[in-house]
């Protein structure tokens, strides 16, 4: 049913911290290898050995560069997946009820026996969380493992995204955003998570925290490395440089 | 966005196909004097026309197998209630052609009925796209207007047509209607493109959250190699070309159709004049169905 539930009872949803992300992309490979060895066909992954690789990922590492005006740019990593939104335009645009929201934990889903791939979805979110499958021709996004988190025959540190469990920064976590008591919605409060793009109006339930505030500042004019590398009469250079001279 | 030549095609073809069966609709009102001959080429040429456009658009589906199943969401859905419109206005003028062509009966009522179901149709197409916040370009209540004055302006210039074929002339008050047809639907037009010019609402900066920071640019994409999003909504063409493509569809949509349809008025040779300035408009109108999705912008390319 593409209706929007009214409310959903949880508000399961994931907060990605950009301060520690490092850009390993463990989460990307560890989503894609979970929802390619676990239910339903696995993703796509054309063309691996050759010269045009392509796939379908669920989730996916950018990296940003951020230039303050003032002081030297600064690198951050992005991961992006489904963030489930509250208002999910992805949900109402399907012809065939294929993608839905459920009302229990608000989790967004494609039914893949319904999809007919005709991609409106993918064209409705703004955040680019849907793709086709290029060999199952059916629309695919983050299932916020729903076939992990209930998942009983699996041990209970187990029973959370696949992402959130792979990253080795911790820079994933899960939760329940709609419970205020939960750790995620303790983290987003403390942090200042915010939305992704609030102007579209979806109200994504994922939260994802700021990088903090350097505590060093840093000049803006070029260092000079080569200089650096010379070793000079003066300072610990110097007296490494006679050191090692001496040894 | 990558324009899909199924669906350039289906939307250019549904909306003339529907046009010409809602103008036919509207002319059980007054034309009578329509021979059997006028009827099934009008008839004929407006169910071709939609039918084969509404099939077509099946071509771009993963798995047209179970595109059945499309109709099912009409209450949430825009390309829903375009799939079960299309359905009930062609049956809807099926029996009103049948009635008509075979027992020589023009109801008005079915005939109003026909044209506006065809209408609504039209209108569902031209939302399935106007509700996608996500497209600046296209998230305005005048785009399913200009898909509903094209769908008009196609129709005549069909009808025109036809009527020139079948009777022999083709008369002022028609061609008036056509040509008035297409310089409001024209001119609707070029005023959606000057609207559409405009700041996108969403920016790397809103789409990362870290424009408190200073100005975000992309510095790695996620994957070396190319991906769904790119292919499908990373369609680029140059400002150059669009500006281009523009003047020539507006040329070969318009200002030839008009030319040629005041050249038929007068003369013997009515039937070729306005089969070109249908050739003609239908051309315009694959280049600027073309455009509408070229010149998209989805905001997903924040991210890029």
């Amino acid at each position: 049913m593409t209706q929007l539930p009214e409310t959903t009872d949880r508000k399961l949803g994931l907060v990605i911290d950009l301060d520690t992300c490092v850009g390993c992309h463990a989460c990307v490979i560890s989503c894609k290898e979970w929802n390619t060895g676990g239910y339903g066909a696995p993703l796509a992954d054309t063309d691996a050995y050759g010269d045009d690789p392509s796939g379908t990922f669920l989730n996916r590492v950018h990296t940003f560069e951020v230039k303050p005006a003032d002081k030297p740019a600064m690198i951050t990593h992005f991961p992006k997946s489904c963030l489930h939104c509250e208002d999910a335009p992805c949900v109402t645009v399907c012809p065939t009820g294929a993608s839905f929201k459920r009302s229990e934990d608000g989790i967004v889903l494609v039914h893949e026996d319904w999809c007919i791939g005709c991609g409106l979805c993918a064209w409705a979110c703004p955040y680019g969380a849907r793709e086709k499958d290029p060999v199952e021709q059916v629309m695919k996004k983050c299932t916020l493992c729903v076939d992990r988190i209930y998942n009983e025959n699996i041990p209970e540190e187990d029973r959370v995204p696949s992402c959130v469990r792979s990253c080795p920064a911790g820079a994933r976590h899960f939760g329940d955003l709609g419970d205020e008591t939960s750790d995620v919605s303790k983290l987003v409060a403390e942090r200042g998570g915010f939305d992704l793009m609030p102007e579209q109006g979806t109200k994504p339930v994922n939260k994802y925290l700021p990088p903090r505030e350097k505590q060093q500042s840093i000049p803006d004019e070029a260092i000079d490395l080569v200089a650096l590398a010379e070793p000079k009469a003066g300072g610990f250079l110097g007296w490494l440089d006679g050191a090692l001279e001496r040894l | 966005m990558h324009p899909a030549y199924s669906v350039i095609f289906f939307t250019v073809s549904s909306g003339a196909g529907l046009g010409l069966i809602a103008f036919m609709g509207l002319g059980a009102l007054r034309i009578d004097t329509m021979s059997t001959g006028f009827l099934l080429m009008a008839f004929g040429i407006g169910f071709a026309l939609s039918v084969g456009g509404l099939l077509s658009s099946t071509f771009h589906l993963g798995r047209p197998e179970r595109a059945w199943r499309a109709f099912s969401q009409w209450r949430s859905s825009w390309l829903s209630r375009e799939g079960v419109l299309a359905v009930v206005s062609l049956v809807v003028a099926a029996i009103f052609a049948g009635l008509w062509l075979f027992l020589d009966l023009s109801s008005a009522i079915l005939g109003i009925l026909t044209a506006v179901l065809a209408m609504l149709t039209v209108w569902a197409t031209g939302m399935i796209y106007a509700q996608i916040k996500a497209v600046d370009l296209w998230y305005r209540w005048l785009t399913p207007v200009c898909y509903l004055l094209f769908s008009i302006a196609g129709g005549v210039i069909l009808f025109l047509f036809i009527h020139a074929a079948m009777t022999g002339k083709a008369g002022w008050e028609l061609s008036s209607v056509a040509m008035v047809a297409l310089l409001v639907a024209w001119a609707v037009k070029m005023f959606w493109w000057i609207g559409g010019d405009r700041a996108p609402r969403s920016t790397p900066e809103s789409a990362t959250g870290l424009g408190h920071l200073g100005k975000v640019r992309l510095l790695e994409k996620p994957h070396t190699g190319s991906n769904y999003l790119l292919d499908e909504m990373g369609f680029h063409i140059g400002r150059k070309h669009a500006r281009k493509l523009r003047l020539i569809s507006v040329l070969l949509g318009a200002v030839m159709p008009i030319l040629l349809i005041l050249l038929a008025i007068p003369a013997p040779l009515d039937v070729l004049w306005l089969g070109l300035a249908l050739l003609a408009h239908l051309t315009g109108m694959l280049v600027e169905r073309w455009l509408f999705f070229a010149e998209a912008r989805h905001a997903v390319m924040a991210y890029y």
